[in-house]
């Protein structure tokens, strides 16, 4: 089964990384960027959402919906950029450019993460 | 018949695919939407890396982030985002049914059980969001 | 009553058909044909009325002419359909555009050249590959209701191929597997009394296996035997995503 293709590897962070942010991220936005900004919602004070994110666990969850969800975008936009603009012949730098920007923003949240 | 002869045939007639493929059908045309929602998760990812970057940077410069959040042009460009996202969630939902399928006692669990099983995830993710972030 | 059927008798549908005669020219051509509207028609009781009273020169094929033998797919209006499950009723009174399947060769008017599936089905090794060979003496390989449904959906396929005419990967990756390939590997994979799920892995498995495949869906819509080739290739992916990470992590001798 190994070595026939590094497909299968690409497929399972865009596959656990669709089904994260399709659970996580509606919520999210609803609530950061829409509710609270329009005063729905008080604004959770600054003290509290520091110790919320000091949290071990919680950083792990946004380390892994941070990285998920970049290859989860990666891998999808790839396949939009090829059958989309019919752009196979940039094979190499299609994905070059999606799986390298989604490993940069790995290793973005990494560090923020880790210097939180 | 040779495979290279059948290869070149010159007589045979290959229609080209026009650029524009996904607007000649609706169902077309929803699956590149659909796709495009990758567009929204890797936004939103980005800006929640952000949001995270102004928190730790201390009170005036998370003020100063959400005040740029209350403007009317982010406001605006979130909305669509958040339509996106729900998109992206409705689309995946619904197609989960045809990637599981789970056999109980001989016999395949119908798919308004899995469908239902997940949006009954979805829920449960959301209030526990909503009761991490509200009131806080 | 008498006066309304006699309206109907009347009636009639326009045809556009794409010809392409390669020994008289190099590009294809429209030709349209009026033909008699009855209800309980079919586009291709239409056709065979054009070749019967008009144009003996159209070609085209079909067989059975009640959607069981996949002959005579061809584009309806850009929807890839049997040509004996389309009623004329349901686009009458405009005109029918008829073409032949998109994304195959077109060797004569509606006729294409299939070569390439054939070769596909081939590559994928759609026949039974028993898990233990059994001289005839030895009796049937016995099975289950419950086994018979795991994989009775998938072996509804009649080849047709109005899935690879609604793949847009299929138009732009030609080397792709395609929908009824991998449904019908699929449909051996979880026979009960196969055992070539290895061997048929090599050629799934590739990056021109399934992994070319979008998930468009559109696929499982087209099919008139309600195959749900999409599920068959999503549920697929799932295995060989996990065969990968087991071959990877776990050692040989425990998998």
């Amino acid at each position: 089964m190994k070595g026939r293709s590094i497909e299968p590897f690409f497929w399972s962070l865009f596959s656990s990384g669709g089904m994260l942010c399709a659970m996580v991220l509606p919520a999210v936005a609803a609530i950061l960027w829409i509710a609270i900004p329009l005063g729905w919602i008080a604004a959770p004070n600054h003290e509290s959402l520091v110790a919320l994110v000091a949290h071990p666990i919680i950083r792990l969850a946004l380390f892994g919906l941070v990285a998920l969800g970049a290859f989860h975008w990666g891998h999808r936009f790839r396949f939009t950029l090829y059958d989309g603009l019919q752009l196979k012949h940039l094979f190499g730098l299609i994905a070059a450019v999606c799986y390298g920007t989604a490993t940069a923003l790995t290793v973005l949240a990494a560090y923020v993460l880790w210097t939180l | 018949m040779n495979p290279e002869y059948r290869l070149y045939h010159p007589k045979w007639y290959r229609r080209r695919i026009p650029i524009f493929w996904w607007l000649k059908k609706l169902a077309y045309l929803k699956f590149v939407l659909r796709e495009l929602t990758s567009l929204a998760v890797v936004y939103a990812v980005v800006l929640l890396l952000l949001q995270l970057v102004a928190l730790s940077r201390g009170e005036a410069a998370y003020a100063r982030f959400l005040d740029l959040l209350g403007r009317p042009g982010f406001l605006a460009i979130h909305t669509l985002v958040l339509l996106g996202l729900v998109f992206h969630t409705v689309t995946w939902l619904n197609l989960a049914p045809r990637a599981l399928v789970l056999r109980l006692r001989g016999k395949k669990v119908p798919d308004r059980f899995i469908l239902a099983g997940h949006y009954l995830g979805w829920l449960a993710v959301t209030l526990l969001i909503v009761w991490g972030l509200v009131g806080r | 009553m008498a006066a309304s059927n006699q309206d109907q008798a009347n009636e009639t549908i326009s045809l556009e058909v794409f010809r392409y005669r390669p020994e008289e020219e190099d590009e294809p051509s429209w030709q349209s044909y009026e033909v008699p509207f009855r209800p309980d028609w079919v586009v291709l009781d239409a056709l065979n009325y054009v070749k019967d009273e008009i144009d003996g020169t159209l070609s085209y094929r079909w067989s059975c002419r009640m959607g069981v033998c996949g002959s005579c797919g061809m584009m309806i209006n850009g929807e890839p359909k049997l040509t004996c499950a389309a009623f004329l009723r349901d686009y009458y009174p405009k005109p029918i555009r008829i073409e032949p399947l998109t994304y195959f060769p077109v060797i004569r008017d509606l006729v294409i050249n299939m070569d390439g599936f054939l070769d596909k089905l081939d590559s994928v090794q759609a026949w039974l590959i028993p898990k233990e060979e059994k001289p005839v003496s030895e009796g049937e390989y016995l099975q289950s209701p419950a086994e018979l449904a795991k994989f009775k959906k998938f072996s509804m396929c009649i080849n047709c191929m109005l899935c690879y005419s609604a793949c847009p990967v299929v138009g732009h990756i030609p080397g792709f597997l395609g929908p009824a390939a991998i449904a019908l590997a699929q449909r051996y994979n979880y026979d009960s009394r196969d055992g070539g799920a290895d061997e048929r892995a090599e050629t799934l498995f590739s990056h021109e296996g399934i992994w070319e495949c979008t998930f468009v869906g559109d696929c499982s819509h087209v099919c008139p035997k309600d195959v749900d080739p999409a599920g068959a290739i999503q549920r697929y992916k799932v295995k060989a995503t996990t065969e990968w990470y087991k071959s990877l992590l776990l050692p040989r001798g425990r998998r």
